[in-house]
């Protein structure tokens, strides 16, 4: 039953419970408890909107960043990556196989933000061998939702 | 000057062929215009599924485009689809068919009945299906004209056909049985010893027997069994399966029908002179759906299971008795605890809470007492549709 709550809450973490629980076929209180349970457990670390900030006239600063590590005899990337993910200005961090090893997304308000989170604090940290930054200019889809708006379909309200 | 001997009458012949006319217009038509008035109604009236085409299938489309793919198929359809199909069905139905001459691509089922029916029934043959059915199923026989004979299906049986019933209706002018399980409108499955049964009676009685299995990957408990898969009825079967359901493909117009080679060529031959081909782009498409669809179709598959028992529970639990239906997407209640009848209902319940049910009777006289919930609907309209009909139970009761 847990795995399918959570297949659901992946889908609208807002789902109501008692449409959790017919789907589930479980009462609500069931589900409640599953939930709670959950998030005891770590396994749900919290619930976040998906926007499309460029309808809303935000101009939040996001980029890429790519990270080469050496890594630490004891505790390989582990420790560096535990370090960087500390800096609230990264929002998502990832070891990475491939040309590079740590994989960074980070938010600032502006350009000079995040230029200077990379330059004073990312490539002093001990272990970074170097950083390669790409800013990001549109989103077209995030956690498997479209941003673009397609035109309204209209489907038949009743057919044989 | 010449002078026409009806002018005094009438201002020109009966332009509309006589059995045409006698043709009912169907019952959701006008249901579906009511509907169409007003706004704001949740609608559990649709017979399709609530899912875009799965993106793979609608990029193979627009692909077929792209290279200029755009002239008529061989009239069977493209090898590659018919291959696949055959292919497609005998690891799912365990029928083999020869893909050159005993699969034919069609548009949609409602194609394939329609070829079916001209290419099989003499004038006054006799054609037994079972009722409450999909709309089109008697009208198709009068077509061709044949006489559509239905045999009720109950809710003691779980809208299962009985063998006995359907012997009852067996006459020396019938050639033709036509099955459609699971079942639009009652969701309801055959029990493999009552199909058995049917398949007996079919062999004494020397009946071709149609069967519209487009539901049947839609199947929610046990196992799915043709008919055409039972002893000594492949030679006397034709299987008619399509797209639009499982893979959510209604608009694309695509279907097929596998049979003995005798009935597929006398099918093509009026496929070939009404239709030529099926559309190019949707059967490249429809390929792409059997080789690379399966694990959309199961996605879409469990959501509907999940939906199915949110609208039962919920329907049971305001009052209007449920079975719990084992395939396709629609719950069929019974309404008879309201003293209402099916019309009068769907009626009430659309103009009191724009909730949008399709009468039972609809879908055959048997239907009376009974409206159908199509739960190929978004959950939480589900569970607003159902507060609604709760709603308007508890009205009923004060009146
Ligand atoms: C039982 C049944 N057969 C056939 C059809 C028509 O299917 P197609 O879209 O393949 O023509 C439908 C559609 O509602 C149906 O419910």
């Amino acid at each position: 039953m847990k795995a399918k709550i959570l297949n659901l809450l992946a889908e609208n973490a807002r789902m109501s419970l008692a449409e959790i629980a017919g789907r589930v076929g479980a009462t609500p209180e069931e589900v409640k408890a599953a939930i709670h349970s959950l998030e005891e457990e770590g396994v749900i670390r919290g619930y976040k909107v998906i926007l499309n900030e460029s309808d809303l006239g935000v101009s939040k600063v996001r980029a890429l960043i790519e990270v080469k590590v050496t890594p630490r005899r004891d505790g390989g990337f582990d420790q560096v990556a535990e370090r960087i993910a500390r800096y609230p200005e990264v929002t998502d961090l990832y070891l990475i196989s491939g040309g590079f090893d740590l994989l960074l997304m980070v938010e600032g308000d502006s350009l000079q933000d995040v230029a200077s989170f990379v330059s004073a604090k990312l490539s002093t940290i001990d272990g970074v061998i170097s950083t390669s930054t790409g800013f990001m200019l549109k989103k077209y889809k995030e956690s498997g939702r479209i941003m673009q708006n397609d035109e309204e379909y209209e489907r038949l309200k009743v057919c044989p | 000057m010449m002078k026409n001997m009806n002018d005094s009458k009438c201002a020109h012949r009966e332009f509309v062929a006589e059995h045409v006319k006698q043709l009912p217009k169907s019952g959701i038509r006008r249901f579906f215009d009511l509907v169409n008035t007003m706004d704001d109604v949740i609608s559990l009236g649709v017979g399709e599924p609530d899912f875009v085409t799965p993106w793979t299938i609608r990029e193979t489309g627009i692909f077929s485009l792209e290279k200029g793919h755009t002239s008529y198929t061989s009239n069977l359809g493209t090898p590659a689809l018919r291959r696949e199909v055959c292919r497609y069905v005998e690891k799912n139905y365990h029928v083999s068919y020869n893909p050159d001459n005993e699969c034919i691509i069609t548009i949609g089922v409602s194609e394939a009945l329609d070829i079916a029916m001209r290419a099989l029934l003499n004038p006054g043959d006799e054609v037994l299906y079972t009722e409450p059915c999909f709309v089109s199923y008697p009208a198709e026989v009068r077509m061709a004209h044949g006489v559509p004979v239905p045999v009720e299906t109950r809710f003691e049986d779980e809208f299962a056909l009985d063998p006995e019933m359907l012997r009852a209706k067996i006459t020396p002018k019938t050639r033709v049985l036509l099955l459609n399980f699971p079942c639009n409108p009652t969701g309801a499955v055959m029990p493999v010893d009552k199909l058995r049964k049917v398949a007996e009676i079919a062999i004494e009685h020397d009946l071709v027997v149609i069967t519209d299995e487009i539901y049947s990957e839609l199947l929610y408990e046990g196992e799915h069994v043709s008919i055409a898969s039972l002893p000594g009825m492949r030679e006397r079967t034709l299987f008619l399966h399509g797209f639009s359901k499982a893979f959510a493909m209604t608009g694309w117009r695509i279907g097929y029908a596998c049979g003995p080679r005798e009935i597929i060529d006398a099918m093509m031959k009026v496929h070939q002179y009404a239709i030529m081909c099926a559309s190019t782009m949707a059967q490249e498409a429809a390929l792409e759906a059997l080789r690379n669809g399966e694990k959309e179709m199961a996605r879409m598959r469990d959501s509907y299971c999940e939906r199915r028992n949110l609208i039962v529970d919920g329907l049971n639990r305001i009052g209007l008795e449920c079975l719990l239906p084992k395939g396709a997407f629609y719950a069929f209640p019974s309404i008879r605890s309201t003293g209402l009848d099916s019309t009068e209902f769907a009626e009430q319940l659309l103009k009191a809470e724009r909730v949008a049910v399709v009468p039972g009777v609809a879908f055959g006289a048997c239907g009376e007492g009974f409206v159908r919930c199509c739960y190929a609907t978004a959950a939480s309209e589900i569970m607003e549709a159902l507060d609604r009909m709760g709603r308007f139970m508890e009205s009923l009761k004060q009146q």
